[in-house]
């Protein structure tokens, strides 16, 4: 029997793995208290950029508080469906950009101008729903951050309203203040500080869904339920600039296609938390763990 | 007083006792810098070492830490496959014994000073300890080379079973020559942009730049060394184990002027990268790994009939099972090639997929996804090439019977189990989302966790064991003083 007991443990472990994961399973509902609609103003000068802290300057510009939520963009969806800036295209929603300059660089892929999937829409884990002709919210998630949106669609989103995504530079001076800290909040990280991978917050279900976002503004300092977040907001006042989504950034460099991500996500660990962590893909990818937020000038 | 001296000069002064030191060192810095990442972050255990052991882990330094480590662990193991070339192979005493001071207080000062300076505060003057034990080591692979040249006369072999010119020039030797030879060029690919990077302390990891589409020749410089560098351990390690098992016969004239080719070219192509004529670097590498990774399969194919014919030789006709119970009666000697052909499905398959297929598939994934892949690539070729050394080591440190069967069995399976997961988790994208993908994830890393896990208490309890061998006054060690592994050498 003896010689039975490892192989039935490693078989046991793997049968687990099998079991359906429940994309929509109960989640707790939470009101941040964080408006997703407010703006910070970011001064120009100079700030720390990078690992290794080279000084660069921005000029100012304003930026949101937090990630564009489900609803956010929900909204935006209606409206742009109903003057023609976006349409369906099979199971997605595709939109006009204007393409890239294309050298035809080792590795490099021609965007060209025409229209590009924003969203998809038949993907389970998108939270934006269609029905009776309207964008809306799943319910529980209109607080989260906008995720299965391609760079694309963040660009999009911001255009529409006449904002931008910020340049790599815009994004991390708004992250990190001027001076070297790693962390939007500071010099260290504890799980009470951001949702990343294995961060014990109350949505994740490490044994079937794993991460899941959380709503914007999260980890403002308030006691939710038995969970007490550090706020953590960045010098200017910025939530989530480390960890829940990665954010899409609006360089389009020369000789390559990627688009680079910045800020970590509930799927990475703390490492990639760190400000000057980039991440890059193709502007198409979308994914549970991708959002993105927009500035002005 | 006598009994500290006798047991010094058995650590410090014998081939096994050095590769016992060397082996133990590596464990003790696998098991405590294991903790920090990972499952072990996860459950909380990495703030504990932290705060028990004083470390000091500034964030911007994660980078210039984690290279410092990946080196004193590489430097141990080289030094170990150092010990047991100058051991194996004939080299005039002097050499012997310098390359083995040279190296031994190289790899112990760049592995004490390089990790105290790197997480234990920046004393500075351990960064120049530890720069001066590479350098020692850089010096000791260049004795190793003049060592091993195969032009003296004197080391000539003109035996019909070995592979060898006209002249008599031993050809096996060779292999080891051109091995140390381009070892000691390769290091200075990561020495010149370490310098560079080192000062300032604008350092990188490789896997994080890799879709940058303009990369400055010393970038180019440590990608190109750190793969080299990990494909030259292997090469060298395969020509030790080929010496071991005695290698010999037409499989061995065959495999090693296609040793000294495939090492060559690999390296020209390597080279490359920093040259103008980095854009055919790639195809110059693949053809110089062709070569090398076809010696390894005819020393494949020779051990295992080696294997079967000894074990069935008792036999008339033997049978099919006969012949299969026959190869994998030991396992330590089966296990060598064994972890060779498993590399394959782990490593070169993966990564000859990865090549072929990068923009249609690799390079649609996220940079952190291919991140993955590349680090458990090279995780996973480093640790079968320890399981290899481990191997050997089991066999010369004389395991036999049920403790032979279950410390051979241990290394194969566990580190098998492990790394088939490793290999599935890299490539998990290809069959599932990442909504999805939790159950299987947590599967994953149950089974890599319990196969590494399950490894390192089987290499514990043997070197516990051989703690305690060192107590005793007629040890175990006492006998291993004067052995010599070309003594060794199967028959």
């Amino acid at each position: 029997m003896k010689r039975f007991v490892l192989p039935l443990i490693l078989l046991t472990v793997l049968l687990t793995s099998c079991g359906p994961v429940d994309l929509n399973a109960p989640m707790p509902i939470y009101e941040t208290g964080i408006d997703p609609n407010s703006w910070v103003p970011i001064p120009a000068g100079e700030f720390y950029f990078g690992q290794h802290e080279h000084i660069e300057s921005t000029l100012a510009y304003q930026i949101m508080v937090t990630d564009v939520t489900v609803s956010q963009y929900a909204d935006f969806l209606n409206s742009a469906l109903a003057d023609g800036s976006v349409k369906f295209v099979n199971d997605e929603i595709v939109g006009f950009y204007p393409g890239d300059i294309f050298r035809g660089f080792e590795h490099e892929e021609e965007i060209k101008a025409g229209d590009w999937v924003f969203i998809p829409l038949d993907d389970p884990s998108q939270r934006v729903e269609f029905e009776d002709l309207t964008f809306s919210a799943q319910s529980g998630y209109e607080n989260h951050p906008m995720t299965m949106v391609s760079w694309f669609g963040a660009w999009g989103y911001c255009d529409y309203y006449g904002y931008r995504l910020p340049t790599e530079m815009e994004w991390e001076k708004a992250a990190r203040g001027t001076d070297e800290r790693p962390f939007p909040w500071g010099e260290e990280i504890t799980r009470e500080n951001a949702n990343f991978y294995a961060s014990r917050d109350p949505f994740e279900d490490m044994s079937n869904v794993g991460s899941r976002t959380s709503p914007v503004g999260f980890y403002n300092g308030k006691k939710f339920g038995n969970y007490q977040t550090l706020d953590s907001a960045s010098p200017y006042g910025l939530y989530d600039m480390a960890g829940n989504v990665w954010q899409w950034t609006g360089n389009v460099y020369e000789d390559m296609h990627y688009r680079f991500m910045r800020g970590g996500s509930k799927d990475t660990y703390e490492m990639d938390l760190r400000l000057w962590v980039r991440n890059n893909a193709t502007p198409t990818y979308v994914s549970p763990g991708v959002g993105f937020r927009c500035v002005k000038d | 007083m006598e009994a500290f001296s006798k047991r010094f000069n058995y650590l410090f002064g014998s081939t096994k006792g050095l590769i016992l030191v060397a082996i133990s060192m590596v464990a003790i810095i696998t098991a405590v810098w294991g903790m920090l990442s990972g499952p072990m972050a996860e459950l909380g255990v990495r703030d504990v070492v932290v705060k028990t052991l004083g470390m000091d882990m500034v964030q911007t330094e994660r980078e210039g830490r984690i290279i410092i480590l990946y080196h004193t662990i590489a430097m141990a193991i080289i030094a170990i496959e150092t010990y047991m070339v100058t051991s194996l192979i004939k080299m005039k005493e002097f050499y012997k014994i310098a390359v083995r001071v040279l190296i031994t207080v190289g790899y112990l000062m760049a592995m004490i000073f390089g990790m105290g300076f790197a997480y234990f505060g920046h004393n500075w003057a351990f960064h120049g300890l530890y720069i001066t034990g590479l350098a020692l080591i850089f010096f000791a692979g260049i004795l190793l080379t003049i060592a091993l040249s195969p032009w003296n006369p004197k080391y000539h072999n003109t035996d019909k079973e070995y592979a060898h010119t006209k002249k008599g020039i031993d050809l096996e030797r060779m292999a080891f020559f051109a091995t140390a030879l381009t070892t000691v060029l390769s290091a200075m690919f990561g020495a010149v942009p370490g310098s560079f990077y080192g000062n300032g302390f604008e350092t990188f990891l490789a896997e994080n730049i890799i879709r940058m589409p303009h990369k400055t020749v010393l970038e180019y410089s440590v990608i190109g060394h750190l793969h080299i560098m990990l494909a030259l351990i292997a090469i060298m390690l395969t020509l030790i184990i080929g010496r071991w098992l005695n290698f010999k016969g037409t499989w061995h004239k065959i495999a090693m002027p296609l040793m000294i080719l495939g090492t060559i070219v690999l390296n020209l192509g390597v080279w490359g990268v920093v040259t103008p004529l980095q854009p055919a670097a790639h195809m110059v590498i693949y053809v110089g790994a062709t070569p090398s990774m076809l010696a390894a399969l005819f020393l494949l194919i020779w051990s295992w009939r080696k294997l079967i014919r000894d074990g069935t030789e008792h036999l008339e006709k033997p049978t099919f099972g006969q012949k299969f119970s026959a190869l994998l009666r030991d396992p330590l000697k089966f296990g060598p090639t064994w972890q060779m052909l498993f590399m394959n499905f782990t490593t070169s398959f993966i990564g000859i997929f990865m090549a072929i297929r990068l923009d249609e598939i690799f390079r649609v994934w996220p940079a952190r996804e291919e991140r993955i892949e590349l680090t458990g690539h090279w995780h996973v070729l480093s640790a079968i090439i320890a399981t290899i050394i481990l191997m050997y080591y089991g066999d010369m440190i004389g395991l036999k019977g049920k403790v032979r069967q279950w410390y051979g069995w241990g290394l194969i399976i566990l580190s098998d189990v492990a790394f088939a997961a490793v290999t599935i988790f890299e490539m998990k994208r290809l069959f599932i989302t990442e909504a999805v993908q939790q159950p299987l994830v947590n599967a994953l890393m149950y089974t890599m966790d319990f196969g590494l896990a399950m490894l390192l208490l089987l290499l514990a309890i043997v070197l516990a064991w051989r703690l305690v061998d060192l107590f005793k006054s007629k040890g175990r060690w006492t006998e291993e003083v004067e052995h010599e592994l070309v003594d060794e050498v199967m028959k």
